[in-house]
């Protein structure tokens, strides 16, 4: 049921982002939390996001959503235990960043896949590994080329959140898409 | 040319190995009914030595399980030569050895330890010996005492004289510093080999003990590097597309297994030839294939799998066309096999009761498992190089610690930090 709905949503925000008078939008503010303050954007061109707000539509209205909370500003995708399929709560997400590279041919994302502490070190990386080609699948997919996207795989080496319960663990098991100029 | 200046400089950086901070304290939590009963008599010595070589010897004995030691204040006399020991007495107060001995100055800053081992009940010297030693050097010829008394009475060479390799993270989100630490055994002595901001992975010694070798995200990916240690010159060995992960020695030393990932994030074993760069593909298959390491005989490599859903360990030939076998069948998470040095067990990360713990297999018979640690988060065994014990990676109290456990479960301790969080011990060769 939710998935049905998700994916409506979806193609209400591909039509609506279709029709939509073209602009070039290109996002790339860097990460919060991340060490990688090194890759700031070469030129930083605007930021506003074409991007459609999930409670907004869902009563048909077509108000396009700020940058803070549009799916490009999401760049975290998180997952269950153990898993690496894409949840259907960041169909979305995954959509947006999508449109957003094939749109912007020059734009390059890497894929950094992430697992909680639990298990082996070295399987994690692993299991890490398999959730950033999931999502670089879903995104070659959708028709982004297959040189803009790398992956890189931390396994439990780079906790998002620190602790041995369940809430770390769940925010810990991630992909994040770091944008490079 | 840019990246290998910066590589030069963090090595420059690095050189040499600048003591550490924190020490690690010995708790033992699970102790060994049948433990041997030996006096250490304190060692007469000069003021000059100051240091403490009987309590060390000691200390080592108690922390391996098998041996209890007197505390000194039962002691009612401390000879230091065997002529000087009243057997009856020793007898008397239960024990089975005594060990005496005595420091003595040799010019300055230069010392010679003498010491002997008895029998108490048959009076026999077992062991009399003469080590030499600079003042920095004491430590390290207690630890020898110590080996020498540990074979003598059990028959299995002592590893009280060996070397252990860490990760230790410090620091909080999202600033972290990651050491690649080598200790003494009993975590004394620590030096950093390596640090980065990035994380530090899987250190693994060469058979000779000069080098490791190990994984690197200093590039923010992930790339092995190999290291001498004595002179902190290091190579960076793989860095290919992808994943560069796992490495591990062959027992002659000249080849890596690792693990490497094709394009679409398929995840193989591979074999490295460190000095033509050679590399041969080990496994095929589309499930995570990793943590490899050798047999003795350089014929074959263990590896994780979850070419049958969940992670399992399988055996490989390294001869091209070599069908991998499954080895192991109970439960359904069996990682990251390690092989004890006479080959007559694996230990490995199992996951019993929703937790992960240190199991053991039994190689030589019918595969029989026994599950060794209680721990929530155990992972990452390594065994002593006299395949006694083996280290591994725990949790306590929500921080990362390395814990200790003999090789048939009976005896267990904890090595405790005042800092940082203990990751991935790798035990070093003799």
């Amino acid at each position: 049921m939710k998935r049905i709905v998700s994916i409506a949503l979806l193609m209400a925000g591909a039509m609506l982002l279709s029709g939509c008078p073209k602009k070039h939008n290109v996002i790339e503010p860097p990460i919060a939390g991340s060490q990688a303050a090194g890759a700031t954007s070469g030129d930083s061109a605007s930021t506003s996001g074409r991007a459609l707000d999930g409670s907004a539509s869902t009563q048909g209205g077509n108000s396009m959503g700020a940058d803070a909370t549009g799916p490009l500003a999401r760049r975290v995708i998180y997952f269950d235990f153990d898993k690496s399929e894409i949840k259907p709560e960041f169909a979305d997400l995954v959509a947006a960043h999508a449109r957003n590279l094939s749109s912007h041919p020059g734009l390059k994302v890497k894929l950094e896949g992430n697992t909680d502490e639990r298990g082996t070190r070295e399987y994690n990386i692993g299991l890490g590994e398999r959730r950033a080609q999931a999502v670089r699948r879903a995104l070659m997919l959708q028709g982004v080329t297959e040189s803009q996207l790398t992956t890189v795989s931390f396994g439990s080496e780079r906790p998002a959140a620190e602790g041995d319960d369940e809430a770390a663990w769940a925010k810990n098991r991630r992909v994040e898409l770091v944008y490079s100029p | 040319m840019n990246k290998r200046l910066t590589g030069l400089v963090a090595i420059a950086f690095l050189l040499f190995c600048s003591p550490t901070w924190a020490e690690l304290v010995v708790e033992i939590t699970k102790g060994q009914a049948d433990a041997v009963p030996i006096a250490i008599v304190p060692f007469s010595a000069p003021a000059a030595a100051s240091f403490d070589v009987a309590q060390l010897v000691s200390e080592d004995l108690a922390r391996s399980g098998r041996f209890k030691s007197m505390d000194r204040k039962d002691m009612i006399e401390q000879p230091h030569t065997g002529a000087g020991i009243s057997f009856d007495d020793w007898r008397r107060l239960n024990n089975d050895y005594i060990v005496v001995g005595q420091v003595l100055p040799q010019g300055t800053d230069r010392f010679t330890i003498t010491f002997e081992l008895y029998n108490v009940l048959t009076r026999q010297r077992l062991l009399g010996y003469e080590i030499s030693a600079n003042r920095p050097g004491l430590r390290l010829a207690g630890h020898q005492v110590a080996d020498m008394v540990f074979e003598k009475i059990l028959g299995i060479r002592g590893a009280f004289a060996t070397r252990i390799a860490y990760i230790s993270v410090l620091g909080s989100l999202p600033h972290k510093n990651y050491r690649l630490v080598v200790s003494d055994a009993d975590g004394e002595n620590p030096h950093i080999v390596m640090q980065s901001n990035e994380p530090l992975m899987s250190p693994a010694w060469s058979p000779d003990g000069q080098r490791l070798a190990y994984v690197s995200f200093e590039d923010r990916l992930p790339s092995v590097y190999v290291q001498f240690l004595k002179t902190g010159e290091r190579q960076r060995v793989s860095a290919r597309a992808g994943v560069n992960q796992a490495p591990a020695w062959s027992p002659d030393g000249k080849k890596l297994a690792l693990t490497l990932s094709t394009r679409d994030g398929n995840l193989d074993i591979y074999v490295l030839d460190v000095a033509t760069q050679a590399l041969t593909r080990i496994t095929d298959d589309p499930g995570i294939d990793t943590e490899p390491q050798w047999s003795k005989d350089g014929q074959s490599l263990y590896f994780t799998s979850d070419r049958a859903g969940g992670p399992q360990i399988y055996r490989i030939g390294t001869q091209s066309g070599d069908k991998p076998r499954r080895l192991t069948f109970q439960g359904s998470y069996n990682a990251r096999p390690r092989l004890s040095p006479d080959e007559s067990q694996m230990a490995f990360v199992t996951q019993e009761d929703g937790g992960y713990r240190i199991a053991s297999m039994d190689l030589r018979g019918r595969g029989d498992v026994q599950v060794l640690t209680k721990g929530r988060f155990d992972v990452s065994p390594s065994y002593a190089p006299n395949g006694a014990e083996i280290i591994y990676a725990s949790r306590d109290r929500g921080r990362g610690v390395l814990a200790l456990v003999s090789a048939d479960g009976r005896v267990q301790e904890r090595l405790v930090s005042s800092e940082g969080e203990l990751q991935e011990p790798a035990w070093a060769p003799f």
